[in-house]
């Protein structure tokens, strides 16, 4: 009785807390404006923006050649995977024969620029917990990665690799010797930080039931990706609606059970297992023959408009694209997986801890240029 | 044993010989030095040559830390300046002393200011009661460990100081966290620390080493791991840095600092290690004794291995949260160092000066119950923290 006369006295103040856009774990140019009580957050007014370059409006501007530089730029982890949705777009509109090799480069690279991502939120998402060795751990492996890109592509992010109709040229001689110990490799790097990070008990304290997004949730905001699946949803374009040439490939899709921030985290660290294994089987099979259907500089896709889905390592990318018969798109539109993601933060942060907020946007594992656009 | 007080005039040879030698200096048959002016002078030298010795130890000590964490994380560490890289803590310092001192808008000049300063003393207050060998300390202060106990707090006002001087709400969270933290790990502190003390039955820091039939480490592990990790909270240590949580509060009560503020700061966090290892290897290692090796060496061996452990678990751990930290303090290293207490007094009264297989018996009551305590406490706190400790079973399965 009397402890409640106290209480009753003890008014509080909320106070506003500008985060972002410049704060070390806001992964970006992200602003969050918290009103807390205390360390607990009462409410959250997120802003972007702050990274908005135009793509979509610089696609029309462009040749069709051209936009693949523009998808590069998007999501700025996952090259390869942007590159493929879009040159997957436009060669649905014009109805174009992929050669089997390079379905299958493609799809290497784009296994192993998901490794990379991931690689990259392990590391940072350790950080965000405190813990600052899993992230030079994971920034080590995924510089070979970075090595083994500059090897085939020729450069370390901006690829400009996957072209309309296959592949800008061949991989190396010994490709598929270096893939191999690369693999090699990342397992190594992987079990290293699974041992040092995810089932320790400070780490569990500071995940486990934190920031736990339902499936109906899940669903209600059109979340995608491995966010998705931490929530116990299992949805993965690559196996619901194979393209490419994902359908000859055995891999299993990981499931979270209640969706808080260590399944998101788990979640993408059995994804890169699978990712490998993928991987292996691809390399295993990897046919010989021609790299690219050989199209015309300037391309006039037929008149009409294609939607186009993929598996990015965020989740769920769309290209929606309308053709007007120009060398130019009339209208290209992105359904980009981290805005979507990203839209959830007020319903996950409320009610947290201020040390919740880093961790769990860090678990939704954003990336502001795909954002923003 | 019964070792009675040593002035420190005749304690310390260098000491003595510079007071002698001011003191016996005439220049034409005068001698122009008086009494009390030879022991100002030589006293200060002396702690002059402390204090210095403290900084530069722990400028090569960043030095060291900054290359042992590389190492941890399969990196090479700073290796440009100097062989080694060894004089990359001065080329840090020339920059800090360079840097521009900025001020922002509305900080509260003189706290602002102040904080710094304050910050810095107490850690280096430390080191006046450490014996660092046999007769080798500024001051055998007959409280030696409560003026440590003392002392160790001030920080915290300095802390308090810079974030509200800093009118920065970032600042202000890590000083309101660093109060709670301070206050709540205090009491687990002192508690095990009074198990020491109830053996040695002192509070000199001369005493306890003395004193200490083996390292107390042997018949203390569980005052030795309290103590441990709440003085590694009140350094603010990982994983308890929940003050400057450079991933949530940017730099948390300095992050409105700028040049040699901030420089000041850092340096007497990383002072502040060493002034725990030190205080450890008193209490607990037995300060400067080992056989074969010279005490000072001794000292500065075991210092060097606790840092280390510091270290070492700076390297490995994720950060806790706040009311994780607080939790941690009161509902288990409270209880800890309760049954610690208990336990050793008993033990004080029933052997009150044991012989040699009266100790090992009790070194063997005393690791079976901590080691009893610790893992049921463990699994009490982990099922508090995390209601499921399951892997994903679905994964990989369809």
């Amino acid at each position: 009785m009397v402890d409640q006369d106290i209480n009753k006295k003890l008014d509080t103040v909320q106070m506003m807390v500008n985060m972002g856009p410049q704060h070390p774990s806001t992964h970006g140019v992200f602003r969050m404006v918290l009103a807390v009580d205390g360390e607990r957050i009462v409410d959250v007014e997120p802003h972007i923006g702050y990274l908005h370059r135009g793509s979509e409006k610089l696609c029309e501007g462009e040749i069709y050649v051209q936009i693949v530089t523009l998808f590069d730029r998007l999501d700025y982890l996952s090259n390869l995977n942007n590159e493929m949705v879009f040159c997957r777009a436009v060669e649905k509109l014009m109805e174009l024969e992929i050669p089997e090799r390079a379905e299958y480069i493609r799809v290497i690279l784009c296994e192993l620029n998901r490794v990379a991502s991931h690689l990259l939120f392990i590391g940072t998402f350790g950080l965000d917990v405190g813990a600052m060795t899993p992230s030079m751990y994971m920034f080590r492996d995924r510089e070979k990665i970075q090595s083994m890109f500059e090897a085939v592509t020729g450069a370390r992010m901006m690829h400009n690799y996957i072209r309309i109709g296959g592949i800008k040229n061949d991989v190396p001689d010994d490709f598929i010797h270096r893939m191999k110990s690369l693999i090699v490799e990342l397992k190594k790097g992987l079990e290293e930080a699974d041992k040092l990070l995810s089932f320790n008990e400070i780490f569990l304290a500071r995940t486990k039931n934190i920031g736990t997004m339902s499936a109906k949730m899940a669903i209600e905001y059109g979340v995608s990706g491995p966010s998705l699946r931490a929530s116990g949803v299992p949805i993965d374009i690559r196996k619901d609606h194979p393209y490419s040439i994902y359908d000859r490939f055995d891999f299993g899709i990981p499931i979270g059970e209640i969706g808080d921030c260590w399944d998101r985290y788990y979640v993408r660290l059995e994804e890169v297992r699978q990712s490998i294994s993928i991987m292996e089987q691809a390399l295993y099979q990897l046919p010989d023959g021609d790299t690219i259907t050989p199209t015309r500089f300037l391309l006039r896709p037929p008149k009409g408009e294609v939607y186009v889905r993929g598996e990015n390592p965020r989740g769920e990318i769309g290209v929606y694209m309308i053709s007007d018969g120009t060398d130019k798109p009339y209208r290209v539109k992105v359904r980009p997986p981290s805005f979507c993601n990203l839209m959830t933060i007020k319903d996950l942060l409320i009610d947290t801890y201020v040390a919740d907020a880093v961790v769990i946007l860090g678990s939704l594992d954003i990336v502001l240029g795909e954002v923003d656009r | 044993m019964d070792n009675a007080y040593v002035p420190f005039k005749e304690a310390n040879a260098f000491y003595g010989n510079l007071y002698q030698f001011l003191t016996d200096l005439t220049i034409f048959g005068v001698s122009p030095i008086p009494d009390w002016l030879a022991y100002l002078i030589a006293g200060f030298l002396i702690v002059f040559s402390v204090i210095n010795t403290v900084v530069i130890i722990t400028t090569l000590g960043t030095w060291v830390e900054r290359r042992l964490i590389a190492r941890f994380q399969s990196r090479l560490g700073p290796n440009r300046w100097g062989p080694w890289g060894l004089l990359t803590p001065i080329a840090d310092a020339v920059k800090l002393l360079s840097k521009e001192d900025t001020k922002p808008d509305g900080v509260d000049s003189w706290v602002f200011n102040l904080a710094p300063l304050m910050f810095i003393v107490p850690p280096i207050l430390i080191f006046a009661v450490i014996p660092y060998s046999h007769n080798a300390y500024i001051s055998n202060l007959n409280i030696g460990i409560l003026f440590i106990i003392a002392v160790t707090t001030v920080p915290t006002v300095a802390m308090f100081m810079a974030g509200w001087g800093s009118g920065n709400r970032y600042s202000l969270f890590g000083a309101m966290r660093g109060v709670a933290q301070l206050v709540s790990y205090e009491v687990p502190m002192v508690l095990s620390i009074v198990g020491v003390l109830l053996f040695v039955g002192s509070l000199s820091m001369v005493d306890i080493v003395e004193r200490q039939f083996v390292p107390f480490i042997l018949v203390q592990p569980l005052g030795f791991f309290i103590f441990f990790i709440a003085i590694s909270a009140e350094m603010n240590r990982s994983p308890f840095d929940i003050v400057e949580a450079d991933s949530e509060l940017v730099a948390g009560f300095h992050t409105e600092y700028s040049g040699m503020k901030w420089g000041t700061f850092q340096l007497a966090e990383f002072i502040a290690p060493f002034g725990a290892a030190s205080i450890m290897t008193t209490l607990f290692l037995k300060g400067w004794e080992g056989p074969i090796l010279p005490g000072p060496l001794w000292f500065f061996l075991k210092v060097g291995f606790v840092w280390f452990i510091l270290l070492w678990i700076r390297a490995t751990l994720p950060r806790l949260r706040v009311d994780q930290i607080m939790g941690l303090a009161w509902k288990f290293l409270f209880p800890l160092g309760l049954i610690n207490l208990f336990v050793t007094a008993a033990e004080v009264l029933a052997w009150g000066d044991p012989t040699g297989s009266e100790i090992w018996l009790m070194a063997g009551i005393n690791w079976t119950i901590a080691v009893v305590c610790l893992v049921i406490s463990s699994h009490l706190v982990s099922a508090k923290l995390t209601t499921r400790n399951s892997v994903l079973e679905n994964a990989g399965n369809n």
